[in-house]
């Protein structure tokens, strides 16, 4: 009399099951042949580089978001800690007179102390983590304003104290965003491709990533099995924001001076990647590979649709589709309740 | 000793009344009547069907089988708004679901009115003055503009009672009302019901305390695997009622009572465990299994939690292979060899399917991965193998180790979350309800597993199911009101213990001693 349900073996894997586990792969083909298709150009290298190239920031801050949903958080103030990271790098170049490695090595440390400050707030103070990455995120936007009094920082600017600023871009630093290996691949996209790597490795092959997502399933089942929960979820914040400077340090080495508008988009466009990713082979949580393909299918979806000479204010309506079917395909359509 | 009440006089009565969740059958066939001025005692251990009952008669979910006639009239309630509307009002044992917080006291006592049948405008100026008459129908002396957030347990349930009550109601339904309040608020209560009584209302009353019972319950009856097993009139025996309760048909004793001569393993020392309980030490020898019985809230959990590190014992002091133990959490306690698992597996144990390491094999893992991967990298066929030896040492039924555990029955469920502790070497193995949920055929072969394991290690089983108690431990202690009580291994004595402490401390309780 015991365990009937569970003795019927349910059939290896229904037709339905294998298309929403593979709807965002096929989707992305159908997409890129359509704009073949439609304009030869689209599918040379140097184009399909360069949606890559247009991603690689976004992808890079969706990990991040990921990480910390993974580990039952949000991250919303990615976003804002990559815009900071561009006017922090561009500030130690040219008004403190930094090379390029001091620059990425303090911009990072910037990145993982606003993680920690995140953490801390969470883990010790209390503060859901909505608000307290909402609050950080705010509190962000402005602090970047402050040491230039509001203006963008580029060589030879006044400073607010009536001083014209004596440093420039490291061009060290500029390759980052500007280079190519062979002159083929754009170095952001190897950044790219190195990150979702081992961060991949990270929540899919090591026991930490396994605590990660067990703390983000149930928190209270990780902390009985002995998982320092709390430790775990100050380190989640702690690479999102790493990640996120990294993101912005790529920003600042593309465009070449600390713009007060740049990364604007990004949080939403970040966090959408995350989204998409859960419909990505059905997973139903962020996972890495499903952040970075998100990224990627928003990416060709804008760069095909710009190409074909659709409106530039059109894209954020493209993106909304795009996550609205994602979400309704991960949560719902004709998937049986559990 | 049931009583055959006059037609005219009965409020509700069911007959027949059937449900099956899937293969469980939760009620087969109960019978029960109630007359109007009776407050009637249902009794019945975890699962025996109480809730289900509860549930079809305010309207949460219909009955397979089986009629229920409402003043003499058959109804079926297809919503617990029509159940209301009929006259049949439920107050849950959740206190916080009996009103809206963020309201006034007012605005919860008309809540009824407001949400339906009131005028479309409302004043404070009318609200007050409704909620002044409701208030009146039973006595309730609250401050109307205070906020339903502030007030304490007691007071909701006050408030959700005088709504009953204003809505007419001709049959009261309590589930648990007493378990979050303390004794004087019990008492307050009781005087209320009786009032209620007084005035002609069918009262239905659910508790697992027996001296709540005794205070004020004309009849108790009680529901075993479904059906209304035995009815006991006042004044009501408890012994027998819990005896009923729990059943007779026992194969136990099968672990005679040869007390075990091996070295202790852990002990507890004068241990209180919440200010003024009294107490107790407590010696677990190696190789024992001990069970710890008593009712809902009377400290059980409490104890398992302080000895894992979850919580702080008032005083007293714990002891492990004769060194001093105090465990500051899960993490210490698991290195140090003792485990615990928590009751209500989904809650405490299990991850949802979709989450990565929800496989059978992940879940047994869980615990022990900093010991098995200690370089981090997580090797799949390690877990895949521990997990496939015990799904066929305790009988799991699963596909394979990478099933989720949603896909598996409740006893099988269990079984894993058992057999996560059984991977690593234990010392003391401590059990909160491991038998929640759980079928008969599971449950003996989790009683198999949990008297095979490690001769060297300890278990501690805390349960409020004496007869699960019985089968699986070579000895039984009672705790109530946070301490430890010896009992005699027979299950006659046992229901005794129980019953006669809970009686004693009613008389305690009806002289306003508060323990």
């Amino acid at each position: 009399m015991t365990d009937q349900a569970t003795a019927s073996s349910k059939p290896a894997s229904t037709f339905a099951e294998t298309a929403r586990k593979y709807a965002l792969f096929v989707l992305l083909a159908a997409m890129l042949v359509g704009f073949w298709s439609a304009q030869p150009a689209f599918i040379n290298s140097a184009n399909l580089f360069s949606i890559l190239q247009a991603v690689s920031v976004v992808a890079i801050l969706g990990v991040g978001v990921s990480i910390t949903m993974s580990a039952g958080g949000f991250d919303l103030s990615v976003g804002s800690v990559a815009a900071s990271s561009v006017m922090a790098a561009s500030y130690a170049m040219v008004v403190l007179q930094m090379n390029a490695v001091e620059t990425f090595g303090l911009v990072l440390l910037m990145g993982a102390f606003i993680g920690l400050v995140n953490g801390l707030l969470i883990v010790r103070v209390g503060v859901p983590d909505l608000l307290a990455t909402l609050s950080t995120m705010f509190l962000l936007a402005g602090l970047q304003l402050i040491p230039t009094g509001g203006r963008s920082i580029t060589a030879g600017m006044m400073l607010p104290n009536g001083t014209t600023a004596a440093g420039a871009y490291d061009p060290a630093f500029l390759i980052l965003g500007r280079g190519r290996l062979f002159d083929t691949v754009p170095y952001p996209v190897i950044v790219m491709a190195v990150v979702a790597l081992l961060a991949w490795f990270l929540m899919e092959r090591t026991r930490w990533g396994r605590v990660f997502y067990a703390i983000g399933g149930n928190e209270t089942a990780a902390h009985l099995a002995g998982a320092p929960t709390k430790a775990y979820r100050l380190w989640a914040y702690v690479l999102s924001g790493t990640l996120a400077s990294l993101g912005g340090l790529i920003v600042a080495s593309r465009v070449g001076r600390g713009d007060v508008s740049a990364g604007n988009s990004l949080l939403l466009d970040a966090v959408a990647a995350s989204l998409i990713g859960f419909a990505v082979l059905d997973k139903r949580r962020p996972h890495v590979l499903g952040t970075v393909l998100g990224a990627i299918f928003v990416g060709v979806l804008l760069n095909g649709l710009t190409m074909l000479n659709a409106p530039y204010y059109t894209q954020d309506f493209v993106k909304g589709v795009v996550l609205v079917g994602a979400l309704a395909l991960t949560f719902g359509l004709g998937k049986k309740k559990r | 000793m049931s009583t055959t009440p006059s037609p005219a006089k009965i409020a509700v009565s069911v007959s027949g009344l059937e449900k099956s969740f899937g293969p469980t059958r939760a009620l087969a066939g109960a019978d029960l009547v109630v007359e109007a001025g009776e407050i009637v005692a249902l009794m019945g251990a975890n699962g025996a069907g109480k809730s289900t009952l509860v549930k079809i008669l305010s309207g949460s979910i219909s009955a397979d089988a089986g009629t229920i006639l409402l003043n003499g009239k058959t109804v079926s309630f297809a919503s617990p708004g029509e159940a209301q509307a009929a006259g049949i009002a439920t107050v849950h044992q959740a206190t916080d679901q009996a009103g809206a917080a963020g309201l006034t006291v007012a605005e919860n006592l008309t809540l009824n009115e407001l949400c339906g049948t009131g005028s479309f405008f409302v004043s404070p100026r009318s609200t007050r003055k409704r909620a002044a008459e409701i208030a009146a129908l039973i006595d309730l002396d609250l401050p109307l503009d205070r906020d339903f957030i502030d007030l304490r347990p007691a007071e909701r349930q006050l408030i959700a009672i005088a709504r009953a009550v204003a809505s007419k109601a001709s049959v009261l339904i309590l589930d648990e009302p007493t378990s979050s309040l303390s004794s004087t608020e019990a008492e307050r209560l009781f005087s209320v019901l009786r009032r209620l009584k007084a005035s002609g209302i069918a009262i239905l009353y659910i508790s697992h305390r027996t001296g709540d019972l005794a205070a004020i319950a004309d009849r108790a009856v009680v529901l075993r695997g479904g059906k209304v097993v035995a009815s006991f009139a006042k004044p009501i025996d408890f012994s027998a009622a819990i005896a009923a309760m729990i059943g007779r048909t026992l194969d136990a004793n099968a672990h005679e009572g040869s007390l075990s001569t091996a070295p202790i393993l852990a002990s507890v020392r004068d241990a209180r465990l919440i200010p003024g309980a009294r107490p107790f030490d407590l010696n677990l020898r190696s190789g024992e299994v001990v069970a710890i019985t008593g009712t809902l809230g009377s400290g059980k959990s409490r104890l398992l939690r302080a000895l894992f590190g979850l919580e702080t014992l008032t005083e007293g002091s714990f002891t492990l292979d004769g060194k001093p133990w105090l465990s500051n959490g899960p993490a210490r306690s698991i290195e140090n060899g003792v485990f615990m698992v928590a009751e209500d597996r989904w809650a405490s144990s299990l991850l949802p399917p979709e989450i990565p390491g929800a496989s059978i094999a992940g879940t047994i893992a869980l615990p022990h991965l900093p010991r098995w991967f200690p370089l981090g990298i997580l090797r799949e066929t390690r877990e895949r193998l521990v997990a496939a030896d015990a799904i066929g040492r305790l009988g799991i039924k699963a596909r394979s180790p990478d099933d989720t555990l949603d896909q598996l029955s409740g006893g099988n469920q269990q079984k894993v979350v058992l057999a996560r502790w059984q991977a690593a070497p234990c010392r003391l193995l401590l059990l909160d309800e491991p038998f929640q949920g759980v079928d008969v055929g599971a449950r003996a072969d989790l009683i198999a597993a949990i008297r095979n394991s490690q001769s060297g290690s300890a278990t501690l089983i805390a349960t409020s199911d004496t007869e699960e108690a019985l089968e699986v431990a070579d000895r039984i202690l009672v705790m109530r009101d946070h301490s430890l009580y010896e009992a005699d291994g027979s299950h006659e004595s046992l229901a005794a213990v129980i019953g006669s402490v809970e009686s004693a401390e009613t008389r305690a309780d009806g002289t306003g001693q508060t323990p």
